[in-house]
């Protein structure tokens, strides 16, 4: 089959982008690939691990479970746009460094974007909830405790 | 794990949706949430030759309140709009209840419900509440338009009476009726995993407090929604109690027979029929006496 090609118009971290895209190009690919954004990672491709989590218009959402044709006229939001700053961590990403909350880093980029809208709406979580919100997360390294400590020190430092 | 090559259409409305699929049958796909039929895709185990997308149809979302009996659901409502929807708290609480239980927060922002049913996987928490309030579901195509009962609507898995050039495009589901009480109960993995079981109970209760009606649906327990309210017949015009539950969860038990995977085998899955129906009849029993 001739390939099915799509313009699109799309606001990645604050940035317009036009590309044209294959129709079968996964989000994830688009902004790994066509964008050079690595820092949104994949892991399983089918919706499971939670590693290519981005904001699609302020909501987390799993970037390999779209296509990046539908991005067409939406705002994405991956893990460089959360840092306040050039070597300025945010105060959720600080608080992961602080408390040990990752290892080999895979699940990271996901658990920062779902973390950031979690906290957002929800900014005086119990560690049940925070653990809730984390369950669409896989990490195998840290047994998910740095994690949640960190979320909840980042909570508390953000109510100020 | 790439998706294999297709032609992307983001229909502009309903009829252009519709054409498209009357022309090209079951070699297209409607693309609604994503959340099933992209792992799909990306699997290969699907590989239409057209997607169509139906995310731009904005008439196909939104839950409106019909009359004091019925709400109205369009098919590409949200997850999540359903579950910050004060309508579906009130009216359907049976379906807020299970709404936790599936899948991730991540999906939930993105499936919608009109996909998920037309999905129709067997253990999916949705297939079963809609046949346990004896829901209806509206299919249309560019020559018919018309509402099929949930109990008619599942086939097999992944199946439904959906025809080639027919879209699910809304479901209305009766709003809970005085003196009823519901409960959905399920047991997975890890939160948001597949159900190894899971239970939907309807239960309404006479005036004099005797049992009315009754109905309870298993997901993950068969290759559709599994309707077991035949085992609970003996309950009908009874008051609802102890002895009387612990039958129903025992002939439930002895009336199915699930498929076992390798998470639960075929014993595990009925064992966790008979905890849930209990756990799940009590509550529903409790909430109707305050209902």
């Amino acid at each position: 089959m001739a390939s099915d090609l799509h313009d699109i118009v799309l606001v990645v971290n604050g940035t317009r982008y036009q590309r044209g895209v294959e129709a079968r190009l996964l989000l994830s690919d688009f902004i790994r690939h066509d964008l050079l954004l690595a820092g949104t990672h994949v892991g399983c491709e089918h919706g499971v691990c939670g590693a290519c989590t981005i904001l699609f218009d302020g909501l987390p959402t799993r970037s390999c479970l779209m296509l990046a044709a539908q991005a067409n006229g939406h705002e994405v939001i991956t893990v460089e746009g959360l840092a306040t700053g050039p070597d300025q961590l945010g105060p959720l990403q600080q608080a992961m460094r602080e408390h040990h909350g990752l290892q080999c880093g895979y699940c990271t980029p996901g658990i920062l974007i779902t973390m950031t809208a979690f906290l957002a709406e929800n900014p005086s979580p119990t560690e049940a909830e925070v653990r809730e919100a984390l369950s669409g997360n896989l990490c195998r390294c840290t047994g998910y405790q740095h994690i949640v400590d960190a979320v909840l020190a980042a909570a508390a430092r953000m109510r100020g | 794990m790439k998706p294999a090559p297709f032609k992307y259409i983001a229909a502009a409305s309903l009829d252009q949706a519709l054409t498209l699929k009357a022309e090209f049958g079951d070699e297209a796909r409607f693309l609604a949430g994503g959340q099933s039929l992209v792992p799909m895709l990306n699997f290969r185990v699907a590989q239409p030759k057209v997607l169509i997308d139906l995310n731009l149809l904005s008439q196909l979302s939104g839950i409106v309140c019909e009359n004091s009996a019925s709400l109205r659901i369009g098919a590409l409502t949200r997850y999540r709009a359903l579950e910050c929807d004060q309508h579906i708290a009130q009216s359907v609480p049976l379906v807020r209840e299970a709404l936790p239980h599936i899948a991730h927060p991540q999906i939930r922002n993105r499936g919608t419900m009109g996909g998920n049913l037309a999905h129709a996987d067997p253990a999916s928490e949705l297939p079963a509440i809609v046949v346990a309030l004896g829901g209806r579901l509206r299919a249309q195509s560019m020559r018919s338009d018309r509402w099929i009962e949930a109990c008619d609507f599942f086939l097999a898995p992944l199946t439904t009476t959906l025809q080639a050039d027919e879209m699910l495009v809304e479901v209305r589901l009766p709003a809970s009726a005085k003196r009823s009480g519901s409960c959905f109960m399920e047991v997975a993995r890890r939160r948001g995993d597949f159900a190894l079981m899971g239970v939907a109970i309807v239960l309404t209760l006479g005036v004099f407090g005797r049992c009315n009606d009754v109905r309870i649906v298993l997901c993950g327990a068969g290759d559709t929604p599994t309707d077991v309210s035949d085992a609970a017949s003996g309950l009908i015009g009874r008051t609802v109690d102890a002895e009387g539950i612990d039958h129903v969860a025992a002939s439930v038990q002895t009336s199915i027979d699930p498929p076992g995977n390798v998470h639960a085998s075929k014993a595990f899955q009925r064992h966790l029929a008979g905890v849930l129906v209990k756990r799940a009849l009590g509550v529903a029993a409790e909430r109707a006496r305050h209902g």
